[in-house]
């Protein structure tokens, strides 16, 4: 035993970079919901990037850690406090044997990264520590934690303290509110009307966001090309024959409330979809508090690759400067 | 049937083969999509069909969308359309119907519902005109039903019935969906059946239990040990109505790991069963006791 979970914080998951592979029968990713935190608060205690970490959503855990460790978070602007001393975010520091780990009130984005060196030590299901809540899968017995839990650590790797990363090389959480989306999948559905206003429309993220989906509301209802229902798809114009979805897929029940799926997507159904918001900004996504304002905007193939190659180059930097 | 390529992001290809449901469609899907998976193509991730349309997840770092998409339309050009020889296996599902779980259940969203004065079954009978819970079982579990995707939540079957398409029981979804389904319902919305994995959400329409588990993330029953999922797409399922006997029997039986559904090997042929599906429907069921 290595830590104890004093207080569980309002959901706090076990989390690496996933689980690919079983998607066709429906288990889902998973993994943490911002990969660019995670992958840099791993570096900074020591840890490969895919090392299992503590994904801690809107309200921090308290921890009692029963042997030394290091320590750092990254992500969302979650104040880590040990035994009542403040310390800084996206830099490592150390914690001895007895010492508490808690969190002040969050100031900026919305899902913090907690990684210990050695990693949280839970048994790998299907390639990966991942949790995913609602197939009660991997992870800590395949849910969020509980006060009373008890979590081991890997093997340390011996990280030093006071690794940081430059604060211009953060992401800062929850200050991007455009999503770069392609348009496509049943885009032809909604009128040429239908397309600008949904890029034209601010749009506000609604109370239910977690990590199967984020739900949008404020702009207006979509308007959708005349059909004749096809065998099998339902009576509504916004229903498809049950297809797969995308992870970063936007579908649109009834026209009305974008949702974007996210780690623990549904992997389909019968919803149309209007498009996918790009992979370089689903971290984004993960940091956006409810009533966040967003926009969504419209790339092509080519930006989409070359915001997926900033982001890598971005990633390769800090790596480089640890 | 001309398929219809898209991109879902930079990670996706999205690839319906029909808008419509049909046997044909899904055909189409599971072989292409089981072509691909021969290919062994880098940089693919993974490779989904879906009833009518499949997807596949890959890295762009690795190969190029472009590349991809062309790959994918050489496969379906080869692959063509006279792939249509299957083997799979059928697996006997046992269905407690109008059993009491699900009833309490729809009992608390009546207020979602086309008719709160009806029970799931009772509605959808009336609508497809059949003869009342005795004419619905006999319509539901008369013939047996391809598993055409799997997905929604985990080892969550979809599933399509194998009659032609007049017989095809159809019944919308709930008008709001419920926030609570008993695990291992069977339900169904439009023309697909499918037997909730979990406890949750959702809009089918519920029509009975079964008591014998899909997925066990813990790998402790009996015949879910090697994985955790079931099913896969392109399996057989038949129903078997049972009484509130056998299902507790059942339920016994599986704590106890002595319970294992019934399954057989069986070769499919669409053309075979496009010219008699009823009789091809016999040879399928009848591989279950041995024949």
């Amino acid at each position: 035993m290595a830590i104890k979970v004093v207080k569980p914080g309002l959901s706090t998951t076990v989390q690496d970079l996933g689980r690919p592979g079983y998607y066709h029968i429906g288990i889902p990713i998973s993994g943490g919901m911002d990969r660019f935190a995670l992958s840099v608060a791993n570096w900074l205690v020591g840890n490969p990037e895919d090392a299992a970490v503590l994904e801690a959503t809107f309200l921090g855990p308290e921890l009692e850690f029963t042997s030394d460790a290091t320590v750092a978070i990254a992500g969302a602007e979650l104040p880590p406090k040990v035994d009542c001393e403040a310390r800084a975010t996206w830099t490592s520091f150390h914690i001895k044997k007895g010492q508490t780990l808690a969190f002040d009130f969050l100031k900026g984005g919305a899902r913090a990264y907690i990684a210990v060196s050695g990693g949280i030590e839970v048994p790998v299901v299907l390639g990966s520590r991942s949790t995913y809540t609602l197939g009660a899968l991997g992870g800590f017995q395949g849910r969020k934690l509980a006060a009373g839990d008890e979590l081991e650590l890997g093997a340390r790797l011996g990280a030093t303290e006071g690794r940081t990363v430059a604060p211009k090389l953060r992401r800062s959480p929850g200050v991007s509110a455009e999503l770069r989306m392609m348009p496509g999948l049943y885009w032809h559905r909604i009128t040429e009307a239908a397309g600008r206003h949904f890029f034209e429309d601010a749009w506000k993220v609604a109370p239910e966001a977690d990590r199967i989906g984020y739900r949008f509301r404020g702009g207006r209802p979509l308007e959708f090309v005349p059909r004749e229902p096809p065998f099998g798809a339902g009576s509504d114009p916004s229903n498809i024959v049950d297809a797969c979805y995308p992870y970063g897929s936007i579908q649109v029940p009834g026209g009305t409330e974008p949702i974007v799926l996210h780690r623990d997507a549904v992997s389909g159904g019968g919803y149309f979809m209007i498009g996918t918001v790009i992979s370089a900004d689903l971290d984004l996504i993960g940091q956006l508090q409810p009533h966040a304002g967003v926009r969504f905007a419209s790339v092509t193939m080519e930006q989409a690759l070359a915001a997926r190659h900033d982001r890598q180059r971005l990633l390769n930097e800090i790596r480089e400067t640890l | 049937m001309t398929s219809r390529y898209s991109y879902g992001g930079d990670e996706h290809i999205f690839v319906e083969c029909d808008e419509a449901m049909s046997l044909d469609a899904f055909f189409k899907s599971l072989s292409i999509t089981t072509a691909i998976r021969a290919a062994q193509i880098e940089g693919v991730t993974e490779i989904c069909p879906a009833n009518a349309s499949f997807q596949v997840k890959y890295d762009p770092d690795i190969i190029k969308p472009g590349d991809l998409l062309r790959e994918i339309q050489s496969i379906e050009e080869t692959v063509g359309a006279g792939h249509s020889l299957l083997e799979t296996r059928i697996i006997e599902i046992p269905v407690l119907y109008n059993d009491p779980f699900t009833h309490e259940t729809l009992l608390r969203f009546r207020d979602r519902h086309q008719t709160p004065d009806k029970t799931d079954i009772e509605y959808t009978a009336a609508i497809n005109h059949l003869d009342g819970v005795d004419g619905f079982v006999k319509a539901h579990s008369g013939a047996p039903w391809f598993v055409s995707m799997v997905g929604f939540v985990a080892g969550l079957p979809f599933l399509y019935q194998m009659v032609d398409r007049p017989r095809q029981i159809q019944s919308p979804k709930y008008l709001r969906p419920r926030t609570d389904t008993p695990k291992l319902t069977i339900g169904h919305g439009g023309c697909f059946g499918c037997i909730y994995s979990v406890r949750g959400a959702g809009g089918y329409q519920m029509f009975g239990i079964t008591p014998a588990p899909i997925y066990d993330p813990n790998q402790q029953i009996k015949y879910l040990r090697d994985f955790m999922c079931l099913f896969n797409p392109g399996d057989i399922v038949k129903w078997r109505p049972i009484e509130r006997a056998e299902y507790d029997e059942i339920v016994a039986d599986v704590d106890a790991g002595k319970f294992s559904p019934k399954m057989a090997k069986v070769s499919f042929s669409l053309d075979a069963f496009q010219k008699d599906i009823d009789g091809t429907n016999a040879t399928l069921t009848g591989a279950l006791n041995g024949h």
